[in-house]
């Protein structure tokens, strides 16, 4: 059984077909990569099967389960969690409570009202071990609003890390961070994410992270696939490499 | 060297706020005897609208959505006061707490529910015409009402009857007590807000104030969230009329007109609304700036409202928010 | 029968004062993204100063049909308050978190209503002069005043000029683009700020004229600002807010529910016209043709 299975899942926006009959397998364990040209449908897709956006027509099905008329809140209980192109964080909060409160909401605890947050000792331990594993434990009582860019992506990995998925979805975490942080912010979220027996999609645009990291690659074009396999098989497809070569030039 | 300059002000600025406020409670328990009875008197009104502010606060401070309504839950914790006395024949101001918040909190319940499907303009909108719409209710119904006369409420007891007013010598009496018991269901309730605001609860609330899509993308139910606040912050305020009435003596439609809502936004913002305390010292310094100004001059609009433009030109964030910067600034000059 | 064609006419009368204030509100909102609680209190303002000219005027014995003038005087004065108010209060918010935006024109408010009673004092000022001078109409039998027919003309005169302003117009493009994306438009090169001080001035005019048109019918009076406000609330709650259509569509409705309310529900006319707003927030949470 995959992980993850969309059925022809089709989405338009207009006249452009952001998802054309899209057949995405994901398999337990795998760190996978998601990599196209702008606008060939990476991110429509991601934003499909996590409930950001309706599909059209077609189906997702996880672990086996129809969840294509699921809430968000639904599909992050069963275990779906993504983090964001453009970093979304609770900037007035500090780094700990941003990483606390994915915790307290995983546990079911924000209902409580007649204790002190700062008063759940479990709560706190895993927070700080989290932090520790994404190297932010020094900057724990900043509010988040505060930190470099570098380190809120990480901190918006190590957000929705933190609600322990099965399944996680990473929009371009490297995304806006100097080539020497490229590196190291992939580093973390590669081995955090393969420690926790996490399985990965990442939306990347860097190839060099892309061949590093992954243990499967799949390239969309145009709301389709047109590659999907190993990074040795990727190197060698003629088609990937005119397209990877021109990919500045429109249809 | 730099270490110990970073790590010793962060001590004690956590220390400071601890520190004042237990100076500030055992200043505030011996106001009687160091002011006379007018500003005992005044400042009972300043922690009434503090807690007012608190309230308030709650929503826009914690959660992100400013109410243009708010008056609409003072009035009506005050009006309770007055219908439980007129209908009920009840004096006991224990009573009037125990009977006015729930009545306050279906109420607030039920205008949430209608106000948080929308944000932001919409909200503050809609929220001010459900305030309205009890105020021209207050105003129609007047053989109920009292209409633009309002009603009387004459002084109650306290502690379950124990103590009351009446007789010579009873007003000097009723308004330091009254006092005392302010400051202590203000001490009360303030300390339940901070629970609430520190708790699990309270996070989750900002969180949502901050980023709405995150929240929701951890699986938090956003609307309710917003509910729960609204329904809390409109108790919370209907608390400070119920406290109100009995000082004021009357109730009348003023009290849930729209600009006394604008009143206690303008008191929150002056002490600022991104703390806690805030809201306390901005609802107390606002009574007095009002006061004094309705004191000096016919055209106490005119000053208030030039006060209040030049304080939020000059405090961006607010009478706290500038205290704290310059206490920053103090410890951050000694210790270079 | 005619006494529906005049209960009519009443709302019709209504729905123009409405539909010029709720209009200037929109527009300014529209635009600057800034709810001004003192456009209300500027719609006093004009109703004010018309009755004050109005005074003078007499007082110089001025012809009364000349005094329709005053109207237009009125609006353009308030129109130059607008101008002077932008750049000196509004402006150095416009970075500031959009409470504190809120709240200067709450201070507005506050410094409006005073300067109104230190000016003219705490009694109505009439201006039935200008009323009188027109022709009175005959409706089957009743007797209705002309000057409310004029009102209409100008309620409808007013919104033709604000569409033809909006849609078919240079200025219109750079206040529609403006509206739109704030920082598009600058980075086009537009300038912001005059686009706003237009946009804010054609706002207090639009609620001055309103006031003007009314006084001749019901006196200025202290408060009558702050009562404005509220309707002009209702309107753009019912009708959508930054839209024109909607101040149009929700003026008529709240002023043909308000009529009804007063002649069958009189107690409760007020509250329904509020429960009436949220009754449509329910529905259509951006009101009936909102952009927001």
């Amino acid at each position: 059984m995959s992980l993850l299975r969309t059925v022809e899942l089709r989405k338009r926006f207009g006249a452009l077909s952001a998802c054309d009959g899209v057949n995405f397998t994901v398999e337990k364990g795998e760190f996978l990569s998601l990599v196209g040209s702008n606008g060939a449908g990476k991110t429509t897709l991601v934003n499909l099967i996590t409930a950001h956006v309706q599909p059209d027509s077609g189906q997702i099905l996880f672990e086996d389960r129809d969840i294509t008329s699921m809430t968000v809140a639904a599909r992050i209980n069963a275990g779906i969690a993504r983090s964001f192109q453009l970093v979304n964080l609770f900037d007035g909060l500090s780094v700990f409570d941003n990483v606390a409160l994915s915790i307290f909401a995983r546990d079911g605890k924000t209902a409580k009202i007649a204790t002190l947050a700062a008063n759940d000792g479990e709560v706190r331990r895993e927070t700080r071990e989290v932090l520790a594993e994404f190297g932010l434990a020094a900057k724990s009582e900043l509010p988040a609003g505060e930190l470099a860019q570098g380190e809120r992506k990480l901190l918006d990995v190590a957000v929705a890390y933190a609600l322990r998925p099965k399944l996680l979805f990473l929009d371009e975490p490297t995304s806006g961070v100097s080539s020497a942080e490229k590196a190291q912010i992939m580093d973390t979220v590669s081995s955090v994410v393969r420690s926790g027996a996490v399985t990965a999609v990442v939306i990347e645009h860097d190839m060099d992270v892309v061949f590093r990291y992954s243990d499967r690659i799949v390239m969309m074009h145009e709301g389709s696939f047109l590659a999907d396999g190993p990074p040795d098989a990727i190197r060698a497809n003629e088609a990937v490499a005119s397209i990877l070569l021109g990919i500045s030039t429109p249809a | 060297m730099k270490a110990a300059a970073i790590a010793l002000p962060r001590f004690q600025t956590r220390l400071w706020p601890y520190a004042g406020g237990v100076i500030g409670l055992v200043v505030l328990a011996s106001i009687p005897e160091i002011l006379g009875l007018y500003q005992t008197q005044l400042l009972t009104y300043g922690l009434i609208m503090a807690i007012a502010a608190l309230g308030f606060n709650l929503l826009l401070g914690y959660t992100g959505l400013l109410s243009f309504g708010h008056s609409g839950y003072f009035g009506l914790g005050a009006y309770t006061v007055a219908f439980l006395l007129q209908w009920l024949g009840i004096h006991s101001m224990e009573l009037y707490i125990l009977l006015g918040l729930p009545i306050a909190a279906i109420v607030s319940a039920l205008f949430g529910y209608i106000c948080v499907r929308h944000t932001r303009i919409f909200f503050g909108i809609l929220t001010l015409a459900l305030s309205q719409v009890l105020y021209s209710l207050a105003l129609k119904f007047f053989w109920v009402t009292g209409g633009s006369d309002g009603l009387r409420v004459p002084r109650p007891t306290l502690l379950a009857g124990m103590i009351d007013f009446a007789g010579s010598g009873g007003f000097p009496r009723f308004i330091r007590s009254y006092y005392y018991y302010v400051l202590g269901v203000f001490i009360v309730s303030a300390a339940i807000m901070w629970v609430i605001v520190h708790s699990p609860f309270g996070k989750a609330l900002q969180a949502i104030r901050d980023n709405e899509t995150r929240a929701r993308f951890l699986g938090l139910r956003v609307r309710r969230f917003r509910w729960g606040a609204f329904l809390l912050s409109g108790t919370f305020t209907a608390l400070a009329g119920i406290l109100w009435v009995p000082l004021n003596g009357l109730t009348t439609p003023d009290v849930l007109y729209w600009p006394f809502s604008g009143e206690i936004v303008f008191m929150t913002l002056l002490g600022g609304f991104r703390n806690f305390s805030g809201p306390i010292v901005g609802g107390i310094a606002f009574t007095f700036i009002k006061t004094y100004a309705v004191a000096s001059t016919e055209y106490w609009q005119l000053l208030l409202g030039t006060v209040l433009v030049v304080l939020i030109l000059l405090l961006p964030t607010g009478i706290v928010g500038a205290l704290s910067q310059i206490v920053r600034r103090l410890l951050a000059v000694e210790k270079s | 029968m005619s006494i529906l064609a005049i209960q009519i006419l009443n709302s019709l009368f209504y729905a123009s004062v409405l539909f010029l204030i709720a209009a200037g509100l929109s527009l300014i909102f529209g635009v600057m993204r800034i709810v001004n609680l003192a456009h209300g209190s500027l719609f006093a303002v004009g109703a004010y100063i018309a009755a004050w000219l109005v005074g003078r005027a007499i007082g110089f014995g001025v012809p009364a049909i000349w005094l329709l003038l005053v109207i237009p005087v009125a609006a353009l004065a308030v129109a130059l308050i607008g101008i002077v108010i932008e750049p000196l209060l509004l402006r150095p918010f416009y970075r500031r978190a959009e409470e504190y935006q809120l709240l200067v024109t709450f201070g507005l408010l506050l410094i409006l209503e005073d300067l109104m009673r230190l000016v003219w004092g705490g009694l109505p000022l009439t201006a039935d002069t200008v009323m009188d001078a027109m022709p009175v109409v005959h409706i089957g039998g009743l007797v209705y005043p002309g000057y409310n027919i004029l009102v209409i003309a100008i309620g409808i005169a007013a919104a033709v000029a604000l569409w033809l302003l909006i849609y078919e117009t240079k200025f219109g493009v750079l206040l529609r683009a403006t509206s739109q994306d704030r920082r598009m438009a600058a980075a086009l090169g537009l300038n912001v700020g005059r686009v706003y001080v237009a946009a804010f001035a054609i706002g207090c005019f639009m609620a001055g004229l309103g006031g003007a048109i009314v006084v001749p019918s019901h006196a200025a009076v202290l408060g009558m600002g702050v009562e404005a406000l509220v309707l002009a609330f209702v309107v753009v709650v019912v009708g959508g807010l930054g839209s024109l259509k909607g101040a149009l569509v929700g003026a008529l409705i709240v002023s043909f529910v308000r009529t009804a309310g007063i002649q069958f529900f009189p107690e409760v006319e007020l509250a329904v016209l509020y429960l009436i707003a949220a009754a449509v927030l329910i529905a259509r949470p951006t009101g009936l043709f909102g952009t927001v």
